[in-house]
């Protein structure tokens, strides 16, 4: 699959100059045909790219300058010491840490729980709407409000999560508060993955299950020979998502723990470097490094694990 | 559904697995609600504890509109709600009117650049927010966009257009599209045959792409956040962090919880009525690929 996209990509710029002449000449219909595509795109991908590839560049260039809101005259280009600062920075390895933590238990758990939210909505003869209605409101809820409602559940004296497990403020110490997070995330995030993986498991034909139940096969065994390996599109398709998503991880931690005692993720800590200590320098060549990540991440998962970028395939459809 | 026989006893356990889920998905959201209508001293007067009864402490002893009125009086948040209306409503709107004209071109027209494009949608899918927050807030101060409307929506409208190539191109590829031909065979130019013929067979695509779009820019928080600085601009979900600071001697748990049901209430009604739609939409361009 992404051979196929790397061929279209070469291909484009080989016949611009001066094949163009040899190739069979387009009818007119074809002709008009691709003016139409291009026009028709080319409102989506010029505000695409004007929010996204231009602010990149941009802060690009931000991130090589000293450039602090309070120090307006002494705006200077450094070259890459802005990098140096983070990357010599106690903080930007705690945070990337907790992020990594974070995003790694919270991904797995959900991976986990996501299966069987999904096997549960699939398996059940009876109030199966019912489920997926009721695991349908964790996923419409604002994250923050959601964040808040966690928030005062582990408030001492006042929460009722606090009270059952007899917890004095979790969210003030570093590893409570990192639990804290991730359930938080768990919660909100599981029924999507059960939705992307219900959907893979209406894929796994019936008659297969029922050839390995014959052939004497556990339940245990139908589910990790046939099922996963049938799904492992659909699964790796959503872990990829999660994992991303999980990795920009702001809104919960912002309301949750202002990512005080040791609970900063690299989005927190970028935000706070921006708008409390002002320094868009610095501020942006830590946003400059989680792009970094985020890129690396996403290269692990299509190369590694062979994940197919859904809709690169469409052409051969 | 299930084709593999299933005994009473396990339909027992599946029975009581679903009550699980449907309890773990629900107690948060009610335990918000039931927050809302705890009054001010109830809230504070630590009335969990381990040796207080779980539903003394989960469910107000007086129940009170009190924080609900309190909220819908202040233009702290009042405004700001209309602003996420407002904001959600135009951004959803140009959005799913841009990706409409893309996922056509993707699913029908044949056109050098398509796999760029579809990439390109892709790797913006994932972007990471927070490295366009720095420069955003700059360019936007720069332009005079910062604290304004079209400040807000411009990102929105960025962020909902990967979401509506990918959901509305998948639809798109189930239309029948013979009906364009018979139109073209008739005398319709393909933009006639687009805006006549394929746009309204197109319509509950689109409506499931502009309810993922919506909620999308409804839920979001940290360009909120970043981008505005007073309620001029500033959504919802954003307003919610300022009541918070407010009043710096009564900690305001009640408004917070009344204003995060009014905000989170009628999405979760909206997204029970759309439920085929939504998961429809979220499973399309996922699962196929």
């Amino acid at each position: 699959m992404s051979t196929n996209a790397q061929t279209v990509t070469v291909e484009a710029p080989v016949e611009a100059p001066g094949r163009r002449r040899r190739k069979p000449p387009l009818s007119e219909g074809a002709r008009a045909e691709r003016r139409l595509g291009w026009w028709l795109c080319a409102p989506a991908v010029i505000v695409m790219l004007a929010v996204t590839a231009y602010p990149v560049i941009y802060a690009v260039w931000l991130s090589l300058e000293r450039y602090n809101l309070e120090l307006p005259n002494q705006v200077k280009f450094i070259g890459f010491a802005n990098y140096g600062a983070v990357l010599t920075s106690p903080y930007w390895w705690e945070a990337l840490w907790v992020t990594a933590l974070i995003t790694a238990v919270s991904v797995a758990i959900t991976l986990a729980l996501g299966m069987l939210l999904a096997l549960v909505m699939y398996r059940t003869l009876f109030g199966r709407g019912t489920v997926r209605t009721a695991s349908l409101v964790p996923y419409g809820i604002v994250t923050v409000a959601a964040a808040y409602g966690w928030y005062y559940a582990w408030t001492p004296t006042q929460g009722y999560l606090s009270a059952l497990f007899n917890e004095n403020a979790p969210l003030t110490s570093q590893f409570k508060g990192i639990g804290v997070i991730i359930l938080a995330e768990i919660w909100k995030t599981t029924p999507f993955m059960g939705l992307l993986l219900l959907a893979g498991l209406s894929l796994v034909p019936e008659d297969l299950q029922k050839a390995a139940k014959v052939d004497g096969a556990s339940g245990w065994q139908r589910f990790w020979r046939i099922t996963v390996p049938l799904m492992k599109p659909a699964i790796l398709v959503a872990l990829l998502f999660r994992t991303l998503d999980s990795f920009r991880i702001f809104d919960n931690i912002f309301i949750l723990t202002h990512g005080n005692n040791g609970t900063q993720s690299v989005s927190i800590l970028a935000w706070d470097n921006l708008f409390n200590a002002l320094n868009l320098g610095i501020g942006a060549a830590i946003s400059i490094l989680i792009f970094i990540s985020v890129a690396i991440i996403a290269v692990i998962f299509i190369k590694g694990f062979g994940t197919a970028a859904p809709g690169t395939d469409t052409e051969r459809r | 559904m299930a084709a593999i026989s299933t005994t009473p006893r396990q339909k027992l356990g599946w029975g009581a697995a679903n009550v699980f889920v449907i309890a773990l998905a629900l107690i948060p959201v009610l335990w918000m609600i039931s927050l809302s209508f705890k009054t001010p001293t109830a809230i504070t007067a630590s009335s969990c504890s381990k040796q207080s009864g779980f539903f003394q402490c989960f469910f107000p002893a007086q129940w009170t509109w009190g924080n609900y009125s309190q909220i819908l009086k202040t233009a702290t948040f009042v405004r700001p709600l209309l602003n996420s209306i407002g904001i959600g409503l135009i951004a959803t709107f140009i959005s799913v009117a841009l990706a409409s004209m893309a996922a056509y071109a993707i699913a029908r027209l044949r056109f050098p650049g398509k796999q760029v494009l579809i990439g390109m949608a892709l790797l913006i899918a994932m972007f990471p927010i927070i490295a366009l927050v720095t420069p955003m807030f700059t360019i936007e101060r720069a332009l005079g966009l910062f604290n304004t409307w079209p400040g807000l929506i411009i990102p929105y409208v960025a962020f909902g257009l990967p979401l509506g190539i990918y959901t509305l191109s998948a639809f798109f590829r189930e239309i029948p599209w013979e009906l364009e031909k018979a139109a073209k065979v008739d005398g319709a130019t393909p933009f006639q045959a687009f805006i006549r013929v394929i746009a309204p067979l197109a319509a509950p695509g689109m409506v499931t792409t502009a309810i993922l779009v919506f909620l999308a820019s409804w839920n979001e928080f940290l360009l909120a956040i970043s981008l505005t600085s007073t309620i001029s601009a500033r959504t919802a979900p954003a307003s919610l962090a300022y009541l918070s600071g407010s009043s710096q001697f009564t900690v305001p748990t009640g408004p917070i919880a009344a204003a995060a049901v009014v905000i989170t209430i009628p999405i979760i009604i909206f997204v029970l009525f759309f439920q085929r739609r939504i998961v429809a939409g979220l499973t399309s361009g996922a699962v196929k690929g």
